[in-house]
């Protein structure tokens, strides 16, 4: 149709936005990171938890491994002492009986191989004489623990020292009690493998929080979008939400590029609207010279070339007349004035604004009324069956009938028009309903026609519909506009 | 522990001076070669009698035909120094704990982890060194003809004042083992005396009565049943009952108060060459030792000590505390209180 081109720089307008939001959110970085705050934040937390997870299960098996080898010290410790208490002289020589318990206690860490000496500074009383502790005690009473190589394996020795009389000259004793550290080795590691099991399920837990945290403080953000997102396309009113500070600037820029926006839109359908009158005054002054001059010639050619002239300029004073009529449907939709009026009284207006043209056609109107009271705004609705029956009277061939009825369908009134034309064509008639129904797609609007564009959103705004089908027994085109009644 | 005859002693002698293959340091009391279907043999060192160990030889073979067995008798005292001075023997074994437990704790076992170590009690092995197979109490054999028209004593006080009462009838006719000599002898008379002070006033009653010093187990049995011993006191009660089965002049006294329960222990050295093959071998003793008919064999199963006769010490705590009696200086102090006791 000749007024598509007309229609799309406004629906392009429109769109731009919506367009631009999906393409900043396909940007993405290769990691996915940046994708989204969510995720980004989760693993962050995630990352966070692990690094302490780590770190609390390296510092419980290091005190593990500390309270262990302190047990063992202790053990030791007290091992070394019972055999130094059980030190004495008897008649002049040094005297020791081993105390069972000394040995026996030993046990206590788990199964560790022993080794111990009893000496005197140059001489081994009892034990394993190739047992050399790298330091002793100074006082005694001390007791001295010390790491070392013995025997190809490593073990942890305590040392104390007791002087006894031997003869008239008190000699000092020293008792080292050595212990192998595999009972340590496995204390530490059973805690550390519990100390393990705890951290994974800190860290599960803590990753399980981070991830509702970061859930939770993104949810005013998802409420923001998803409350712009609902908007229908020509909604741009300021998002008026309580928003976290973080937000607010972003609200506000929002906000501020909405309010650019609308007053971008109104000058370019102000400019729309002063074109179109500019554009239609003179082509009715064309048009009236035009039909004097038709009158006045005798050459037929003459006469032909001024027909067609008139048809060109009828053609460009309709397309001047819808994108005058869009204009207005576009503001006007958007704050609806609603008063009392009667369907049938606009639809009559309609038809008898038309009558003239459709009589030029041979073209007769059948118009079957009743009255119909609602709340709605005439000048809308009457731009609404204009444009509509503008078409019927357009497609139809010379002499034949365009029908129109108004009747009451449950609670809405159903205008339908009828024309003997060449209707949609086959195929595209559902396809065209459907698309209409849901009033979103433009290339169709550009394929239909603006008429029905100023039509379907005459329509909406209040709260009716628009339908397209094949006229009766396939002949002709049948458009159904339904309004609510009031 | 010596249970060999002299005459199995100059056998031995013997054998060393014929095979120079088998020149060894130790003195070994008897030796016996079970060959296997295969050409690994296994070599094992143990206290225990060939007749005793045989039966386990048996089921051995059963497991692991293909290896060969070749065993060799030794005192504990023999075992003890062969072990440590590096002698190859693949697996060890001996009733003397202690002893057995200074040579694992001193590095000179190879440890050893398999389904049959895993489950034995966990008293019934240290660490993956040292394990044990039989629990064996120590018994009193009396001769039922000695005995005859007495009342049977039923705990030790009861076997005192019985002994203080007739002392005529038990003057050299106690016996029980030589402790200087016997290491389980040793080992059975420290876990008596750590335990109940009652050990000392029947030694210093024994010591008083003139007793009969042995080195083994199998001669106070053979004694007791000849009647030239009326009481035989600490005799390994395994080897009394395998005799008891066959010789009804003897009897095992039922003494309740307390019993000393020695566990059989094997090993393999660190000095082991073949240590897979004794892995299978002690696996294979180890899972005899945990079976549940007491009576098939010579000597009871771990089982034993958990039955309704459980003593109410339990058997010898495998733990250093075993070391402890063999320390030089506790050793030296216990050998001279208890020759002051025995030795009047």
């Amino acid at each position: 149709m000749t007024d598509a081109a007309a229609s799309r720089p406004v629906a392009q307008k429109v769109r731009r936005p919506a367009a631009g939001q999906a393409a900043a959110g396909r940007a993405a970085s290769p990691w996915g990171f940046s994708r989204s705050i969510g995720r980004r934040l989760t693993i962050l937390l995630a990352g966070i938890a692990a690094v302490l997870a780590l770190v609390s299960w390296a510092m419980v098996t290091s005190f593990a491994r500390a309270a262990a080898e302190r047990t063992q010290d202790g053990v030791l410790a007290a091992s070394a002492l019972s055999i130094a208490g059980a030190l004495g002289s008897e008649q002049g020589n040094i005297r020791l009986e081993l105390p069972y318990s000394a040995f026996a206690m030993l046990d206590a860490i788990g199964q560790d191989r022993v080794f111990y000496r009893v000496a005197t500074a140059d001489d081994t009383l009892t034990g394993y004489e190739d047992l050399e502790v790298p330091r002793l005690p100074r006082t005694a009473g001390e007791v001295v623990t010390d790491t070392i190589a013995y025997r190809g394996t490593t073990v942890r020795v305590a040392t104390v020292t007791r002087s006894v009389l031997s003869g008239q000259v008190p000699v000092r004793i020293m008792v080292s009690v050595a212990q192998t550290r595999s009972g340590v080795d496995e204390i530490a590691a059973g805690l550390s493998r519990s100390a393990a099991a705890l951290s994974v399920g800190f860290f599960l837990l803590a990753t399980g929080l981070g991830w509702a945290a970061a859930r939770n403080s993104l949810r005013p953000l998802n409420e923001i979008a998803q409350a712009v997102g609902r908007r229908g396309p020509s909604d741009l009113r300021p998002v008026q939400r309580d928003a976290p500070g973080e937000l607010a600037p972003l609200l506000a820029a929002l906000n501020r590029l909405m309010e650019r926006l609308g007053a971008s839109i109104r000058r370019s359908e102000d400019f729309i609207t002063e074109a179109a009158h500019r554009v239609r005054t003179p082509l009715a002054t064309v048009r009236a010279q035009a039909e004097v001059a038709l009158h006045s010639a005798e050459s037929e050619e003459v006469k032909a070339t001024l027909r067609r002239m008139i048809r060109a300029v009828d053609e460009s004073s309709r397309s001047a007349g819808q994108l005058l009529d869009h204009a207005t449907v576009g503001f006007r939709a958007e704050t609806l004035r609603a008063e009392d009026l009667d369907l049938a009284a606009v639809i009559r207006r309609v038809t008898d604004g038309l009558a003239p043209t459709a009589e030029m056609k041979d073209i007769a109107f059948s118009v079957s009324l009743v009255p119909a009271p609602m709340r709605g705004d005439a000048i809308l609705l009457e731009n609404a069956v204009r444009n509509v029956l503008d078409n019927a009277v357009k497609y139809s061939p010379a002499e034949t009938v365009v029908t129109v009825t108004l009747e009451r369908a449950g609670s809405a009134w159903r205008i339908t028009i009828r024309d003997e034309g060449r209707g949609f064509g086959d195929a595209a008639v559902p396809q065209l309903v459907e698309r209409f129904r849901r009033g979103a797609n433009v290339e169709k609007v550009v394929g239909s026609g603006l008429g029905l564009t100023i039509a379907d959103e005459a329509l909406r705004a209040h709260g009716g519909t628009l339908t397209l089908s094949p006229g009766d027994n396939g002949v002709g085109a049948c458009v159904t506009l339904t309004l609510p009644a009031a | 522990m010596c249970h060999a005859h002299p005459a199995r002693r100059l056998i031995a002698a013997l054998l060393l001076a014929v095979l120079p293959g088998v020149a060894l340091a130790q003195v070994l009391e008897d030796r016996r070669v079970w060959p296997g279907t295969g050409e690994r043999t296994i070599r094992v060192i143990s206290t225990a009698d060939i007749d005793v160990f045989a039966p386990f030889v048996e089921r051995i073979a059963a497991e692991r035909p293909d290896l060969g067995i070749d065993y060799a008798v030794a005192s504990s005292a023999e075992l003890h120094r062969a072990i440590a001075e590096g002698a190859s023997y693949d697996l060890a074994i001996s009733s003397a704990m202690d002893l057995q437990f200074q040579l694992a704790n001193d590095g000179l076992a190879r440890a050893h982890r398999s389904d049959a170590t895993a489950g034995l009690p966990g008293w019934a092995r240290w660490r993956d060194l040292l394990f044990a197979f039989t629990a064996e109490p120590a018994v009193a054999v009396i001769s039922r003809a000695r005995f005859a028209g007495r009342d049977r004593p039923r705990n030790r006080q009861d076997l005192i004042a019985l002994m203080r009462t007739d002392r005529e009838a038990f003057a050299r006719a106690v016996g029980t083992y030589d402790v200087r000599d016997s290491g389980l002898g040793y080992l059975f008379a420290t876990q008596e005396a750590r335990n109940s002070d009652t050990y000392w006033r029947l030694s210093e009653l024994m010591g008083g009565l003139d007793v009969q010093l042995y080195c083994c187990s199998a001669q106070m049995i053979d004694d007791v049943a000849s009647g030239r011993l009326a009481l035989a006191y600490n005799v390994l009660g395994s080897y009394a009952m395998a005799r008891i089965a066959r010789d009804d002049r003897l009897e095992i006294l039922a003494l309740q108060d307390y019993a000393t329960v020695m566990l059989r222990t094997a090993f393999i050295p660190a000095s082991a060459e073949d240590p897979e093959g004794a892995g299978a071998v002690l696996d294979a003793i180890l899972r005899i030792g945990m079976r549940d008919d007491a009576d098939a064999l010579p000597l009871p199963p771990l089982g034993a000590v958990q039955g309704p006769e459980a003593t109410a010490f339990g058997p010898i705590r495998l733990g250093p505390g075993l070391l402890v009696h063999l320390d030089r200086l506790n050793r030296e102090a216990f050998l001279a209180e208890w020759s002051d006791a025995m030795l009047q």
